[in-house]
């Protein structure tokens, strides 16, 4: 049923409304078209601006850190006994994640806009961070809007947003998590619509979010790309991310979706297992809805209702994702499989141990599912896991599943 | 005609303003809410907005946040909704009710049956806080078709090229956002909203009915000089999260708010 995709294809998504294929779109009140409108408007110039990509370039060289390392983890290859295992190490970007390759964009749109407050919702808290630091470095006005459970349970990253400058609400609405900040956020927006940029933290959201988190993570894809090539001579087999909202997947998915060759795998969070329903696996187990200004698999009950979910990981625990990666799905690209907190744990400690990274809980999750593919594929095939982000905001959260006080 | 522009009509050759106050269904309890419908009757209303209870309020603000987590606590669905509405109907075949909410409970019924089902039960128009025209392209005819009225919001940030657009998509009237927020939260500038209700007013033949901010009578009667109808919300609200244990008092005090402002709509006349 997987469909060969073109590069004319893809040039045509999302259409002109914001569309994948069924997925995406835009679902907002309308106090915030005008300013949708406006940033899809001013994006797709700058995109294609010199300038503005020079600016963005030099900024992830000589601040984020880029390009980030590809590295062969021969001792877990070794130990797994399958395919090579390298690591596309985003853990060791400046701020210790992704997120900031997308922060770092959306925070020159703003400034080329001439937005000078900032709001951004988070989950685990590296979006939050993130957003905090490029704030602090361009002296705009931060708020960050996050649940009040994550807010307990990702306590060191609240503390580095406010040694940062920015103002964190604990919102104490709904399920307390990532989906009610993200409410919480379009609400200040929308009051706060004529001076505020919203930075979105992952790849969902109304158009033309989805849109331009992608193209700003894409430069995780591009990097692997080269550094196959330059490495091993060749594209890899296999490509293994964590899916939250989706925006480090689609950042490493993206540049490779016309290279069938390249099989595609996104990782959900299965919480304490699918057929007990307390997950975090819309593409897994959800069905299509609406919600956060796009149309997307979602996790809901019979009357609609947006279920509450659940993860070890604060940054997966979302029941929405964001629509290229359902229509991704639904096309049959990319398979979108899930890993219990219990099996992403396990890859927590072998990472650890064997490799001497401690990667996210997210990331995390991808590493438990890459040691399970690999170990069914040959030795002479290559399969890359997009190391999301650093463990260290974890650390409590093992620590007390583990019994210790620190 | 349907049922919306006939109530509008009428008030508008006996120079009167319409009156629509909104609640939540299933707040406090669904067994409550046909009650609640008649005594807004009994004090004035023109319209009834029936607000239908979503997971994820985003343009509403704490008020009606709450109300939705009261009135989902019972499970009240859509379905259910849907036959408050039947049950109104039975007592009160002429005050057009709205629903109010998000899209997620409609596409999870399925738009062709909750439109058949709606139709049937006597519901008037839909008002889907998060479905702008341009996304609503396969829904919005499911509605005309079975003559019920798609209403669209109109903001503050509306440029003129969207007003003329949106209104053409609307039928019964425009709902006019006067404020830049969620629901419940600033206070209304009643000279700004007379100017944008008048410049619509220039663009569209449609009546505009104007919500957000609207608290007491006086509100209610500057608003509604400057317009063709008020909806008052989340003061409602307030009053039903106030009054939740006692039906009696509820349904007095709901009376005594709506009342006064009736009044002094019908001083503008
Ligand atoms: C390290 C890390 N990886 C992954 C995610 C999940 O987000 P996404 O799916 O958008 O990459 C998060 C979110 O907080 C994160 O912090």
């Amino acid at each position: 049923m997987s469909v060969k995709l073109t590069d004319e294809m893809l040039k045509a998504l999302p259409d002109s409304r914001g569309h994948f294929g069924a997925f995406g779109g835009r679902f907002v009140s309308e106090t915030l078209m005008d300013s949708l409108m406006t940033l899809e408007k001013e994006y797709l110039q700058l995109k294609d601006d010199p300038e503005f990509q020079a600016n963005f370039d030099k900024d992830l060289a000589d601040y984020v850190g880029r390009p980030s390392p590809l590295y062969f983890a021969e001792r877990l290859t070794r130990e797994t006994g399958g395919a090579q295992i390298w690591l596309k190490r985003e853990d060791l970007n400046h701020t210790g994640a992704h997120k900031v390759n997308n922060t770092i964009g959306q925070a020159l749109l703003a400034s080329f806009l001439g937005k000078k407050r900032i709001i951004a919702e988070t989950g685990a808290g590296q979006h939050g961070v993130a957003t905090a630091t490029v704030c602090a470095r361009l002296g705009l006005e931060c708020h960050i809007f996050m649940g009040s459970e994550d807010v307990q349970r990702q306590s060191l990253n609240v503390y580095r947003m406010k040694l940062l400058g920015a103002t964190v609400h604990a919102v104490e609405s709904g399920t307390k998590t990532l989906k009610d900040a993200m409410n919480e956020a379009m609400r200040d927006w929308v009051a706060n619509v004529d001076d505020t940029f919203y930075i979105i933290g992952t790849v969902a959201g109304p158009h033309p979010y989805p849109l331009l988190v992608r193209d700003f993570q894409s430069v995780i894809g591009r990097e692997l790309r080269e550094q196959s090539m330059e490495k091993m001579g060749k594209l890899p087999d296999a490509l293994v991310a964590c899916v939250g909202g989706g925006s480090n997947a689609i950042g490493m998915f993206y540049p490779f979706l016309t290279d069938e060759s390249v099989e595609l795998y996104g990782v959900e969070a299965g919480g304490l297992g699918i057929e007990t329903g307390d997950h975090a696996a819309p593409l897994c187990a959800g069905r299509p809805g609406v919600l956060h200004g796009n149309r997307t698999y979602l996790m809901e009950d019979e009357n609609g209702q947006i279920s509450g979910t659940h993860s070890v990981s604060a940054g997966l625990d979302y029941p929405g994702v964001g629509p290229e990666h359902s229509w991704l799905k639904d096309i049959g690209r990319a398979h979108y499989v899930s890993v219990t907190d219990e099996e992403a744990l396990a890859g927590f400690r072998t990472l650890t141990q064997v490799e001497g990274i401690m990667p996210a809980l997210e990331s995390s999750h991808a590493v438990a599912y890459a040691l399970k593919l690999a170990a069914t594929m040959d030795k002479d095939k290559v399969l890359v896991i997009n190391v999301s982000g650093r463990g260290d905001k974890d650390i409590h959260t093992i620590a007390q599943l583990d019994g210790i006080e620190i | 005609m349907s049922r919306i522009e006939g109530v509008l009509k009428s008030l508008k050759e006996q120079g009167r303003k319409a009156l629509i106050p909104y609640i939540t269904a299933g707040d406090p309890h669904p067994d409550q809410t046909v009650s609640l419908m008649h005594t807004l009757v009994k004090a004035g209303a023109d319209i009834i907005e029936l607000g239908v209870p979503f997971s994820d309020p985003m343009a509403d603000g704490p008020v009606i946040q709450l109300a939705c987590e009261r009135a989902l606590k019972h499970n009240t669905s859509l379905r259910q909704v849907i036959g408050m509405v039947e049950e109104f109907r039975k007592t009160d075949p002429d005050t057009p009710v709205v629903l109010m909410g998000y899209l997620n409970p409609m596409e999870a019924m399925g738009y062709e049956a909750f439109a058949d089902a709606a139709a049937k039960a006597g519901v008037d128009g839909v008002l889907t806080v998060d479905l702008p025209p341009e996304e609503a392209g396969d829904v919005a005819p499911l509605f005309s078709k079975r003559n019920i009225d798609p209403i669209f919001l109109l903001a503050p940030t509306t440029t003129d090229d969207r007003i003329t657009a949106i209104s053409k998509h609307s039928s019964g009237y425009v709902y006019y956002v006067s404020i830049k927020g969620v629901t419940g939260s600033a206070t209304i500038n009643v000279d700004e909203v007379a100017e944008k209700v008048a410049h619509i007013h220039e663009l569209t033949a449609l009546p505009v009915g104007v919500g957000f901010g609207i608290r007491d009578a006086e509100t209610a009667g500057a608003i509604g000089k400057v317009s063709d109808g008020v909806i008052v919300g989340s003061v409602l609200v307030d009053t039903i999260a106030r009054n939740q244990s006692d039906s009696d008092a509820l349904n007095q005090a709901l009376h005594d708010l709506l009342y006064p402002m009736r009044e002094a709509l019908d001083s503008l006349a």
